[in-house]
């Protein structure tokens, strides 16, 4: 059923070549509809986004639907946002270092064309990483 | 998830995305994507795995390797939820015999639920009302269940978010109930079929339909795999 849902392509494939991984900030981007400070929600059709500091981990998941595991987030939120496992990947030098900002839109949109996120709430969210000097984001859904 | 990556990558950012319905990341066609067949929820796949969580970032990482795209690769490991497997779970005893008996369940789970969250920092419950108050709002499930008018018996909020509040409670009790980490969807199925408050919200959600509340809490006030007609047919 899931499987149905839509979805909204570019007409060509936008592309960056990023520098060596062991060079590269990296952000997580996830779709989870995560905040933090205690606020557990997220309203339906929502394309906001929220700023997220990786320096706490009190994140709380508020995605509208109901289709999906919470147990696995609730154990371990690495299963959703793993920055646990990025920082170790920088103590190892796999990556260079991880962002102090992340950010969290919300997926299961009911607007297709997702027209919010890709003319206005999608690259003020990268702006934000941009000037954080992110090169690299991983993107997560949940 | 895949259109969120173009517009990330058309803003200057070098994109990887895990992805976990593969249907959907071919038809929105992202710069990178690692599409990982594992239960929607658990995109890093285990939860208290991290050896095979730094598994599944190589294989994203890697990625970045390639020169030009879009790329969409597959992770060569399957896993599927257990959503057909029931969490296995002795409900404690309810603590006051006077109450609704789902609300007398939801009420003996209590000082489990407080048990995970002492134990894993980490609520879901709260999108309308806290943990404490779950147990009242069964009752109001339930008298909806029971044929009330849902709009008359003083829910204080969406009927969705008050249900996955109380589902959410039941999953992260159960988790104290149980040995280990539950397999995807477990407590979830538990909580619909083994659950007196499973069933009060299966009924209401049923009264909600024939009172034509509206779809959208028809929808979503339960997974959809979950939701019976009011014969037991799965619509799944």
């Amino acid at each position: 059923m899931l499987s149905r849902l839509e979805g909204y392509s570019f007409d060509e494939v936008p592309w960056v070549s990023p520098k060596p991984l062991s060079e590269c900030r990296v952000a997580v981007v996830t779709t989870a509809g995560l905040n933090q400070e205690g606020n557990a929600d997220w309203n339906p059709g929502d394309q906001g986004f929220t700023v997220l500091s990786g320096k706490k981990d009190d994140f709380t998941l508020g995605h509208f639907s109901p289709n999906f595991d919470r147990t696995g987030w609730v154990v371990d939120s690495n299963v959703v946002i793993p920055l646990d496992r990025l920082n170790e990947m920088a103590a190892e030098g796999k990556i260079g270092s991880v962002s102090d900002t992340h950010i969290s839109f919300m997926g299961a949109q009911p607007d297709h064309t997702l027209e919010t996120i890709r003319l206005d709430t999608g690259p003020a969210a990268a702006n934000i990483l941009l000037e954080e000097e992110v090169d690299v984001v991983l993107l997560t859904p949940v | 998830m895949g259109t969120l990556a173009s517009v990330f990558e058309q803003s200057g950012l070098a994109t990887v995305a895990i992805s976990i319905i593969r249907e959907q990341i071919e038809s929105t066609q992202p710069p990178r994507a690692l599409h990982c067949e594992f239960p929607l929820g658990r995109p890093l796949g285990k939860p208290g795995d991290s050896v095979f969580q730094h598994q599944v970032l190589d294989a994203a990482f890697d990625l970045l390797k390639a020169e030009s795209g879009p790329v969409l690769v597959d992770y060569p490991e399957e896993i599927n939820d257990d959503a057909d497997a029931p969490l296995s779970c002795t409900i404690p005893p309810a603590d006051d015999s006077s109450k609704h008996p789902a609300e007398a369940e939801a009420r003996g789970l209590l000082p489990v639920w407080r048990r995970s969250y002492e134990k894993y920092g980490r609520t879901t419950v709260g999108k309308a009302v806290t943990p404490e108050q779950v147990p009242e709002i069964i009752t109001l499930f339930a008298r909806i269940a029971d044929g009330e008018d849902w709009t008359s018996v003083g829910l204080p909020g969406d009927p969705t978010k008050l249900g996955a509040d109380i589902k959410n409670f039941y999953e992260e009790a159960s988790l104290s109930l149980s040995e280990g980490v539950p397999g995807a969807r477990q407590a979830e199925t538990w909580f619909v079929t083994q659950t007196k408050a499973g069933d009060v919200i299966q009924r209401a959600r049923i009264a909600l339909e024939k009172q034509e509340a509206g779809s959208y809490f028809t929808t979503y006030i339960l997974p959809m795999t979950q939701v019976r007609d009011p014969e037991g047919d799965s619509n799944d």
